[in-house]
């Protein structure tokens, strides 16, 4: 399969959902055929080449670059190939993705990551608030696959978590992991907002820097040294220079288990002073 | 057939399929690995009476592990899938998960599936944590020592037990050197163990006994000491024999540790003292694979 490259050139005032544009939708798929792929943009439908200025290419990825659209749902339900988006990304972006590689270079509005199943979901900029969350209503958030943000994450990423892992290079909001079940998220910058681990069952939030404000349902188990850190850090290391930059502080970490208002089998691990 | 003066005999080993997984075991240290590898392979040189057949494969260095930490190679071989998941979790759960520091993890990607730390995760009493990392899952254990990690599942294969030669040689000495040389060598091979102590087996067996209900007995046949009492199949000269046993995950490893551990016998040193290689059988009709001696050195 050749690829294609879709640039912005038609920026609608509505918001665009791209959830038709998947790279797996798009093998076999002629310039015409993309070209009239309906996208609902607020309670209309456009046709692709309303919006994108269509290019092929050698590359197997589909590229989007965006200038001042808001483009919602981008590869949401993502199978496999791979995404690009140059540019920022609206909310939603890896909705429920289970396979491929989704990266956008830019920032990307709530619910990035959002009941993700697999695959890899790269932001470069930062993200808002819900990443690897689950949709209002459901009772699981992310349960697979692998979320690295470059940059801050808002407010409750990790919401009810189950499984997979977010790699946060940069600062978390408040309510970090909240009502986590399982799985692993990490932050690595200086700051962590209010009450991480809010009601989590079970998981691990690894954090490099400062707690945040705990909750009292949280006991320190003292330092400890975790032979799964090793495995970790091998697993992290080739997708983040900083945190194979930082892993050699992930040792004789700090774990704090809660919250034991929700059975307190949770960890927080520290490697803070 | 004489390869430096010592007779190939004109005849085949005899090897049967049987199940097989390899572990790898860290530790912090290589002692502490090697410990936990020693003590999970003790009483496992053969399926008659051990349940399994198991040794150390070979030294594994920080860099070669999952986990960067030193650590070793484990194959264990059993009769059946259902007797490997028993001796596999018996014997993680009893010697790897009481040693020092160390963890456990899948050392064979196969399509099958054993549990291993979906069963010791038991042993956690409810504090066990999962973690899937990657596509691999793995389990915390909290011990006294910090948390014991181990993979959920170890890969399974169709290898092959019972590979096997013997040499006849003068005396207990040459036989001895003789069988040192080979061990040697075979221990180069990747994909094979041989489950004796230190490789080599003194009391070679034969089926069946004169007493009922025994269901192996020595092989008076090549017991340099009943030469003059039963029909023997040693040389007039020969006071010593040993031998080998070879468990590979294929037949082709198996074949290639034999040659080495042939070669390596029949060296310069061995000249004018080991007399004879030879093997075992069951006349062909019992195992699924053959490995003709002289077809193997030619």
């Amino acid at each position: 399969m050749s690829g294609y490259t879709l640039t912005v050139t038609r920026p609608p005032r509505q918001r665009l959902d791209l959830s038709p544009l998947l790279p797996e939708h798009l093998s076999g798929m002629t310039a015409e055929d993309l070209a009239a792929l309906p996208l609902a943009c607020g309670n209309r439908q456009l046709r692709v080449d309303e919006v994108f200025e269509i290019a092929s290419t050698d590359g197997e990825a589909l590229v989007i670059r965006n200038q001042g659209a808001r483009l919602d749902f981008l590869g949401s339900g993502m199978t496999g190939g791979e995404l690009v988006l140059e540019g920022d990304a609206g909310a939603y972006a890896g909705l429920a993705m289970s396979g491929g590689k989704l990266t956008i270079r830019g920032q990307a509005g709530p619910f990035a990551g959002a009941a993700m199943q697999g695959g890899i979901l790269e932001i470069a900029g930062n993200a808002g608030d819900w990443l690897g969350g689950g949709l209002p209503g459901e009772r699981r958030g992310m349960t697979g696959g692998l979320i690295l943000l470059r940059g801050d994450a808002g407010r409750r990423a990790a919401d009810r978590q189950r499984r997979g892992v977010i790699l946060i290079e940069g600062n978390a909001g408040d309510f970090l992991g909240a009502r986590m079940v399982a799985g692993t998220t990490i932050v690595l910058g200086e700051t962590v907002g209010r009450y991480p681990g809010f009601a989590m069952k079970r998981g691990t939030l690894l954090l490099r820097h400062a707690t945040g404000q705990m909750l009292p349902g949280f006991a320190d188990a003292g330092r400890q040294e975790l032979g799964f850190l090793r495995l970790l850090n091998r697993f992290l290391a080739p997708h983040s220079p900083k945190y194979a930059a930082d892993a050699p502080h992930f040792t004789a970490l700090r774990r704090f288990v809660g919250d034991a208002a929700a059975g307190g089998k949770g960890e927080i691990l520290a490697a803070g002073d | 057939m004489i390869i430096k003066g010592v007779a190939i005999e004109d005849t085949f080993a005899e090897a049967f399929g049987m199940r097989a997984t390899r572990l790898i075991v860290t530790a912090d240290t290589p002692e502490w690995a090697e410990t936990a590898g020693r003590s999970l392979t003790g009483f496992a040189t053969s399926v008659i009476a051990c349940g399994c057949e198991a040794a150390i494969e070979r030294r594994l260095a920080p860099q070669e592990t999952p986990d960067g930490r030193p650590g070793i190679t484990i194959l264990i071989f059993a009769i059946n899938s259902k007797e490997l998941q028993k001796q596999l979790q018996l014997r993680v759960g009893q010697c790897v998960l009481t040693t020092v520091g160390s963890a456990c993890f899948s050392g064979l990607e196969a399509a099958e599936q054993l549990k291993l730390g979906g069963q010791l995760r038991y042993f956690g009493d409810g504090f066990q944590i999962a973690k899937k990392i990657g596509e691999r899952r793995y389990w915390r254990i909290p011990v006294m020592d910090g948390e014991f990690l181990c993979e959920d599942q170890v890969g399974m294969t169709r290898g092959v037990g019972g590979g096997n030669f013997l040499i006849i040689g003068r005396n207990t000495l040459t036989v001895r050197k003789a069988a040192e040389r080979a061990i040697a060598a075979m221990s180069k091979i990747p994909n094979v163990i041989m489950p004796f102590p230190g490789g080599v087996a003194r009391s070679g067996s034969k089926i069946g006994s004169k007493y009922k209900g025994l269901p192996a007995s020595t092989n008076d046949a090549y017991c340099p000491t009943l030469k003059a009492e039963t029909a023997t199949k040693l040389p007039a000269e020969a006071g010593s024999v040993l031998e080998f046993v070879i468990d590979g995950l294929t037949a082709d490893d198996i074949s290639a540790a034999m040659r080495a551990g042939i070669a390596a016998a029949c060296d310069a040193e061995a000249a004018g003292d080991v007399l004879q290689i030879t093997a075992g059988n069951y006349g062909g009709k019992v195992g699924q694979f053959k490995f003709h001696l002289r077809e193997l050195m030619a």
